[in-house]
């Protein structure tokens, strides 16, 4: 289409560059305007510290907050990897057989409907390793996007596609591994992009409901502790590295996404015009 | 013009159908005693108004479903393993290229993309997409994800090729030139090809004969020949035989639908 057929569109390099720039912006703003009330007010740090002096915070108080940054990201991570192994590999049995659908999917509905903060406590108290608990936790909640969309996209393939395949007496597996995989890959994406947000947000509640302290806690454990000593802007501190993880694990799966599907999926193809 | 017998039996029959029924389990009786040959290098066109299940007997023959009656017989050798069909869709992947849309017969018999190179390519060449082997589906235009389609059904090389309607959904121009391509491979290649189709102007022109089917349950209750020599251009549709074939096809439909 000619660049003449739409003189009112902004051009295109000013829109991209508008695109970041409009948000980052604004959020400049909020917190200029923040800061500037915090002043104003004379607002005590231990009711709204100021973004400066929680900048600080996070810098003074690094050498405990990104260790604890770390024991939640490895609980998030290694629940993420296990729902997303465990989670296509149910949705495959579940193509597979009927029978095992039928059989397991209450399950699977049941643990996703309980709400997770009802049965952590319970989970710590039957596992011991509290790190294998946290995992279980943040498992649980991150499973099920992964295996119903899964599943989903596996039963969603063109069904004259499907019917080609019979026509050249495609194995099951010949099926599964050329037909049925792809078609589940962009539902498989969305799933994992739900789950990555879950998994975190998992491990910290069961961190909550753990509150153990000592070596190796996590994000949430920080937060509990700086509340007890109403340390409000460590408290904020740690919250900012929780919203600054979640944020960069969904930038990072919605790109994962973006790049396998960029060739063929209507989702991710650039259109003109 | 109403035949009771198989029409056009020829003695070199690839393929007999006799009395062949289909009844859906819902109840829906798709077939009623479907007889029909297809002779070897006929290019055949079924014709029949909306559901009156030419679909149905299509996919039988390709061995997408059993008949609930009749039989299917290959007289000289053959099984359903030896068939391309073109859907009404292209139905292409369209995570995968052009050149692996075509590959894809060749690799669920087990020959991989090295040894099933050469005849992707060939594939590709007959329909005039050379160039196009790396393209994505969704990159094509209507007419050329058909050729693609067109291709995968060739790449095998099959003695018997099915087409569902394959030219419905493009528009009249382009269904005009694929008329012709097809007509140009199916001569250069002796092939048998079955067409499926609803109009009357598709099928006077490509085939060498049609049958008419009823309205469901389907039956075959016309045939005849078009006499007409290959090949057929363009002046061929304005001609007076190519008229004549057409009100005789109408006529014949006109009373299937009755």
């Amino acid at each position: 289409m000619a660049a003449g057929d739409r003189p009112s569109r902004l051009p295109r390099r000013l829109e991209r560059v508008l695109r970041w720039a409009m948000p980052l912006g604004l959020v400049l703003v909020v917190l200029g305007l923040w800061e500037l009330g915090v002043r104003w007010h004379d607002t005590p740090h231990y009711i709204l510290p100021g973004p400066v002096l929680v900048a600080r915070t996070l810098v003074a108080d690094w050498h405990t907050l990104y260790p604890s940054l770390l024991v939640t990201l490895r609980v998030t991570f290694s629940a993420l990897a296990v729902a997303v192994v465990g989670g296509v590999g149910l949705a495959v049995l579940f193509t597979l057989s009927r029978w095992i659908e039928l059989s397991l999917f209450p399950f699977a509905v049941i643990l996703q409907v309980t709400p997770i903060i009802a049965i952590a406590p319970l989970i710590l108290i039957y596992v011991e390793n509290t790190h294998l608990a946290l995992l279980i936790c943040a498992w649980i909640v991150a499973f099920f996007p992964i295996l119903s969309n899964t599943t989903l996209g596996l039963n969603s393939a063109d069904h004259n596609l499907v019917d080609l395949f019979r026509l050249y007496k495609a194995s099951r597996w010949q099926m599964l591994r050329f037909l049925r995989l792809p078609s589940a890959m962009p539902y498989f994406l969305g799933g994992l992009r739900i789950a990555g947000g879950l998994a975190l947000i998992g491990a910290i509640v069961a961190e909550f409901a753990a509150g153990t302290a000592g070596t190796g806690s996590g994000l949430a454990y920080r937060i509990l502790e700086a509340s007890y000593r109403l340390n409000i802007p460590r408290m904020f501190a740690a919250l900012f590295l929780i919203s600054m993880a979640g944020i960069l694990i969904f930038l990072a799966l919605t790109l994962l996404s973006h790049l396998l599907l960029r060739k063929w999926h209507e989702s991710a193809v650039k259109r003109d015009g | 013009m109403r035949a009771d017998t198989p029409s056009g039996a020829t003695a070199d029959a690839l393929l007999e159908l006799r009395g062949v029924s289909k009844t859906f389990p819902n109840g829906t009786v798709a077939l009623d005693g479907l007889d029909l040959d297809v002779g070897r290098h006929e290019l055949l066109c079924m014709l029949g108004p909306s559901g009156c299940g030419k679909s149905t007997a299509l996919r039988l023959i390709a061995g997408l479903g059993e008949a609930s009656a009749g039989r299917l017989a290959w007289p000289n050798g053959g099984s359903a393993g030896d068939i391309g069909f073109v859907f009404q869709e292209p139905t292409l992947m369209p995570w995968a290229t052009v050149f692996d849309n075509v590959h894809l017969p060749l690799r669920l018999q087990g020959r991989g993309r090295r040894r099933a190179g050469e005849a992707v390519r060939e594939a590709l060449a007959l329909v005039g997409l050379d160039d196009f082997a790396g393209a994505y589906p969704r990159e094509l235009s209507g007419g050329m994800r058909m050729r693609v389609s067109i291709a995968r059904a060739l790449v095998t090389r099959p003695r018997l090729l099915l087409m569902d309607e394959p030219f419905a959904a493009v528009d009249e121009i382009t269904r005009h030139r694929l008329n012709h391509d097809l007509l140009d491979l199916w001569q250069g290649q002796g092939w048998t090809v079955v067409f499926v189709t609803h109009s009357v102007y598709e099928a006077v022109f490509l085939a060498s004969r049609v049958v008419v089917m009823s309205a469901r349950p389907g039956r075959i209750v016309a045939g005849f020949e078009i006499a007409e020599p290959y090949p057929r251009d363009d002046a061929f549709r304005l001609s007076e035989s190519y008229l004549h074939y057409c009100r005789q096809a109408s006529a014949a439909l006109q009373q299937a639908v009755g």
